[in-house]
This record gives C-alpha cells, sequence and structure tokens, in this order.
C-alpha cells in the first residue's frame, strides 16, 4: 500500500468521514465535490453540444420545404415509411419473442435447450455478414425493395435479445402463479395470456423499446435492402433530402431532417429510461 | 401438482401426457421465432457459404469456382487495405472508449440526484442513431459554416477554411470524436453495473483497515471489474470491427479510399460492382475473424481469471 496520498485525496477523506453519518451507502470520495461538480457541468456540456447544434439549426422554412413532395421526395413519406418499418419491426419480434420465450421459460420440449442455444448463437453473428445473400433470399421472395421485407429483417435481427429477454422475465415468474390459473381451469396458453404477461411487462417493455430504437435507427439494411428512394426510412432519406439543386448539400435542411428522426428517440428515452437502461443490461450481462 | 413445472428430473409415469403435452404448446409458440431465423437468417447464412464459391454475379448466371473468391480476396490490395484500416480503427478506438467509460462510471457511480442525472446526460448520445449522429457531426466540422470550425475558429484553435474532411487524420479524428460520443454512454452504463456488483461490505472493510479511497478504488474496484472490462472491450472490439455507417456518411472512405472499412468493402462489391459471390467470401471472411477474436477474448478472460 505505497500509493501516494495527493491532497485532494485526504482532504476528500476527510469531507467523506464527516459526511459518512448521512450518507449511509456513500464509498470514499475520490474527488472534493467542488471538483466533481465542475468536472461533471463540463463533461455534460459536451455531450449536450452536437444536440445543441443539430437543435439550433432547425428553421421553419426547412420543415416547409423538406416536406414539399414536388422536389422529388418529402420527409413525410420517408416518415411514414420509417414509422411503418419500426412499427412493423416492433410488433413482430415483439409477439415472436414473447412466444419463443414463454416456451423456453416455461413450456420445454424435446431440444429446446438446443434451440436457445441456437438463438443465442444468431445473437453473435453480425447481419452485416450476411446481408448479400439476404438481399437475394428477399428478391427470390419478392419482398426486395418492399418496406415489409426490410421490417421482418429487422425483426428477425432483434428476435435473440427480445427472445432473451422474455425468456428471462417468465423465469422470474414463480410456477405457482401458473399453477394457480391452472386449478382454476385455465388452459396453458391462457394462463400465459391473462397471468403471466402482465407480470412480464417490464420485460416487454424493454424488448419493445430495445426493438423500436433498432429499427428506428437502421441504416445498413434500409440502404441496401431498399432501391426506391420513395421507400427510403429516415436515416438513408436524410442524404437526399438535404441536397440541394443548386448549393449541393444544405446544412440546414439535414439539421432539421436529423432532428425529425433524433426527437422521438429522446423522448422515449427520457419517459421510459428506466426499462430501457434495464433492457440493454439484461442483454449484454448474459 | 407441484411436479407440473418443475420438469427435471421429468416425472414421466406420473404426468407422462401432460408433460408431453405442454412440450407441444412450447414447440407451437417457439415455431414463428424459427420461422423467421430460417428464413432470414439460417437460409441465409448458408447460401453465404455456397455463393462465395461462385463467381456471382447480381444479375447473371452464377458459376462454381471453388476458393477463386477466397483466392482473389488475398491478393485484393484494396480489401487488404480496408481491413488494415479496420483493425487500425478498432485497435485505436477500444482504448479511448474503455478509458472514458470508466472515468465516467467513476464520476457519476452514486444513486444521487445529481449522479443519475448525469448519467442521463452522458448515456443521451446512445439512443440517437449512428446515421444521424454522423450527419450532426458532418456539419459540426465543415469547413467556414461548421459550427464547431467556427467557434475553434474564433478562438483561435483551428483554421476555419480547412476542409477537414479531406484530410486522413482529421477525418479519421472528426470520426473517433463522434464515436466516442455516441458509444461511451452505453459502455459507462456496463462499468456502472459492474460497480454496483460489488458488494459495500468488502470497501467497508478496505475503510475500517484504514485504506484512502484511491487506495480502496485502486487495490479492491478496480481488479474486481475484470470481467465487466471483458465485457466492455467485447462491445467495443465487435463494434469497431464492423463499422460501416459514420464512414459511408462522413468520409464516403475518402480521402482517396484510406477510411473504407472491411464491411465498406463487402457493400462496395456486392452493391456497387453487383459481384455479390466475391463479396460472401469477404463476408465468410469477416465472420472467421470476429469468430477468432471473440474466441480469443474469451479465453484471456477465462486466463486473468484463474490467475
Amino acid at each position: 500500500m505505497t500509493a501516494t496520498i495527493t491532497p485532494a485525496s485526504t482532504a476528500a477523506a476527510g469531507s467523506a468521514a464527516r459526511i459518512g453519518a448521512s450518507e449511509r451507502h456513500s464509498r470514499t470520495r475520490l474527488l472534493p465535490k467542488s471538483v466533481w461538480w465542475i468536472v461533471s457541468a463540463c463533461l455534460a456540456v459536451l455531450f449536450l453540444y452536437p444536440i445543441w447544434v443539430m437543435v439550433s439549426h432547425v428553421s421553419f422554412d426547412d420543415i416547409v420545404r423538406l416536406s414539399d413532395a414536388s422536389r422529388g421526395l418529402s420527409i413525410v413519406q420517408s416518415i411514414g415509411n420509417s414509422v411503418f418499418v419500426s412499427v412493423t419491426a416492433t410488433a413482430v419480434a415483439l409477439v415472436a419473442s414473447t412466444l419463443a420465450g414463454y416456451a423456453f421459460a416455461k413450456l420445454p420440449f424435446r431440444g429446446s435447450k438446443a434451440a436457445f442455444f441456437v438463438i443465442l448463437v444468431t445473437f453473435m453473428v453480425p447481419f452485416q455478414a450476411v446481408i448479400t445473400p439476404l438481399y437475394i433470399v428477399l428478391r427470390d421472395i419478392g419482398l426486395q425493395n418492399n418496406l415489409i421485407g426490410v421490417a421482418l429483417v429487422l425483426a428477425t435481427f432483434n428476435l435473440p435479445l427480445g427472445t432473451f429477454l422474455m425468456r428471462n422475465s417468465f423465469a422470474a415468474i414463480p410456477s405457482s402463479l401458473e399453477e394457480a390459473a391452472q386449478i382454476d381451469g385455465a388452459s396453458a396458453f391462457s394462463a400465459m395470456w391473462r397471468v403471466m404477461l402482465p407480470v412480464a411487462v417490464p420485460g416487454l417493455v424493454s424488448t419493445t423499446l430495445l426493438s423500436f430504437f433498432a429499427a428506428w435507427n437502421d441504416f445498413f439494411a434500409a440502404l441496401i435492402l431498399i432501391t426506391d428512394q420513395k421507400l427510403y426510412t429516415l436515416p438513408v432519406s436524410i442524404g437526399i433530402l438535404s441536397t440541394d439543386s443548386q448549393f449541393g448539400v444544405n446544412f440546414g435542411l439535414m439539421q432539421t431532417g436529423v432532428t425529425v428522426t433524433v426527437i422521438p428517440c429522446v423522448v422515449i428515452y427520457l419517459v421510459l429510461q428506466r426499462y430501457y437502461v434495464a433492457g440493454l443490461l439484461g442483454g449484454a450481462l448474459k | 401438482m407441484t411436479a407440473l413445472q418443475q420438469i427435471t428430473p421429468p416425472p414421466r409415469v406420473k404426468h407422462g401426457r401432460i408433460t408431453q403435452r405442454r412440450g407441444v404448446l412450447g414447440l407451437l409458440l417457439s415455431l414463428p421465432a424459427f420461422a423467421l431465423l430460417g428464413l432470414f437468417f439460417i437460409w441465409p447464412f448458408i447460401r453465404t457459404i455456397y455463393m462465395s464459391l461462385n463467381d456471382w454475379p447480381l444479375l447473371g448466371t452464377p458459376e462454381f469456382i471453388g476458393f477463386g473468391n477466397y483466392v482473389k480476396a488475398f491478393g485484393d490490395d484494396q480489401f487488404i487495405r480496408a481491413v488494415g484500416f479496420t483493425f487500425f480503427y478498432t485497435i485505436v478506438i477500444t482504448p479511448i472508449l474503455i478509458i472514458l467509460a470508466f472515468g465516467l462510471a467513476f464520476l457519476v457511480r452514486k444513486g444521487t440526484r445529481a449522479h443519475r442525472f448525469f448519467q442521463t446526460v452522458y448515456f443521451l448520445p446512445v439512443v440517437i442513431g449512428l446515421a444521424s449522429g454522423s450527419y450532426i457531426w458532418m456539419f459540426m466540422w465543415q469547413s467556414d459554416i461548421g459550427p464547431t470550425t467556427q467557434l475553434l475558429g474564433s478562438w483561435g484553435l483551428v483554421d476555419p477554411q480547412k476542409n477537414y474532411f479531406a484530410d486522413f487524420w482529421t477525418a479519421f479524428a472528426i470520426v473517433l470524436g463522434m464515436v466516442t460520443w455516441k458509444v461511451v454512454g452505453l459502455q459507462m452504463l456496463l462499468v456502472l453495473s459492474g460497480i454496483q456488483g460489488i458488494p459495500d461490505e468488502v470497501n467497508e472493510a478496505a475503510r475500517i483497515d484504514g485504506a484512502t479511497g484511491w487506495q480502496s478504488f485502486w487495490y479492491i474496484t478496480v481488479p474486481l471489474l475484470r470481467p465487466t472490462l471483458a465485457l466492455v472491450l467485447v462491445f467495443s472490439v465487435a463494434g469497431s470491427l464492423l463499422a460501416f455507417d459514420q464512414f459511408y456518411i462522413m468520409t464516403t472512405g475518402g480521402p482517396a479510399g484510406s477510411t473504407l472499412t472491411a464491411v465498406y468493402e463487402i457493400y462496395r462489391n456486392g452493391f456497387v460492382k453487383f459481384d455479390v459471390g466475391y463479396a460472401s467470401a469477404l463476408s465468410i471472411l469477416l465472420m472467421l475473424v470476429l469468430g477468432v477474436v471473440s474466441a480469443g477474448q474469451m479465453l484471456l478472460l477465462r486466463n486473468s481469471d484463474n490467475a
């Protein structure tokens, strides 16, 4: 134990001892309070600065110009595409992963452990790696350059995480709850629907949020699987929407378009932060 | 009744039929998930392997050429350069992310109101898409009209007339800044959950033994966070090896193709040059590299745990 003791840390240790009684759970302080405030606040300014740059360059004129369909592409159309793809992808991922998660947690079948393992493995393989044949598979079944195709692909790639989260949510519910429902005459399926699902709501919300954010912010799948620019989702169409015939890229248009893309995510995050964070951690920590 | 759910060990004699019926229901419920995975993941995955063995133009007839595409890849200077750049990018950004993530996590590790507020602020960019972040930072650093170049230029720190995307190092630095800003909050969150996993008693005991704040931090908390470090490492490395959006939008691979990444090369070969057979071979190589890297990291983690 030969660490050099800086004046700051001795002062910190002293103040920690004084505060110790009131802040029962706090550990020994590493920084004096004023330094902590200055550092944290400066960092907060750095983190918020790009968002401020974005918002401060939004103008009403640009919103009008972005919505003008006579320029060839209107942001209203892209918003519609984004909403459709994100909602469809989220709904499909949510239904499929809830059903599968319940099966893995409460209704094991022969080979279900192996099946769950397969799902976890697909979790590890990035979808950038199968994008080329995916394009051809979608072309073969008539879903290339189609919003439903993109939505199903995005749903599939959110499925492993969703199934994992839902399995954990259901597994955490004591089986006695389901048994009680079945003694009262409910079938296994209605026990799941009426008794288990309402208890698993936090898991459902986490899965919904993660799928929605992934689909809403996706750039790569839409760029490759969509060839008609009228069908582009927001992240891809902003590049085209902000191109001005006279001056090349118009950054005012671009920042307005980006703001439209970003605001829903920020609002949803601030409102449902707890579930989003829980889902992320649940997925990352296996 | 109690045995119904406790399938292990399965009371087959007594409840065999019920268990079986429940099993059939389980199979049915997991079918939609497997239909999706089969159609949009496993089938394309198998096709990737097959296509990589063919000369396969997007609009034309494929021709079997064995390992021809792989041989081509190892002689493809553009691809090798892209792989080299991808590794370079990964090696540079990973320590930046890890150090900052640990720094931020320790700064705001407590459950007080102020700490939680700053956690929220630092995490905020994570919910913004990589594409949106790229558009913002591209604007920030434009010559003459970019708000950041103007601001730093007015303080005399940078030359506001310079085109920062025409020079490899400045373009690279801007991308590093954007990705750090956008991703570090997530890494911070992972570290925070690691810190919360350390029992309070350990630090309490150290304090009673007379350890200062920095001592208990350095000799207790940091060693106990080794699994968290491994997790953050895996996330950062896997994400960086797959980098595409930020380079596609901010640098379009330039200047002079110096910021093309491996995924970018797959995209260019498959969907710009329409050589999907070759793109599939590159995908397989990328998957192999990712597999080796993650396996290596797992091994490192296991060894360090035994030590």
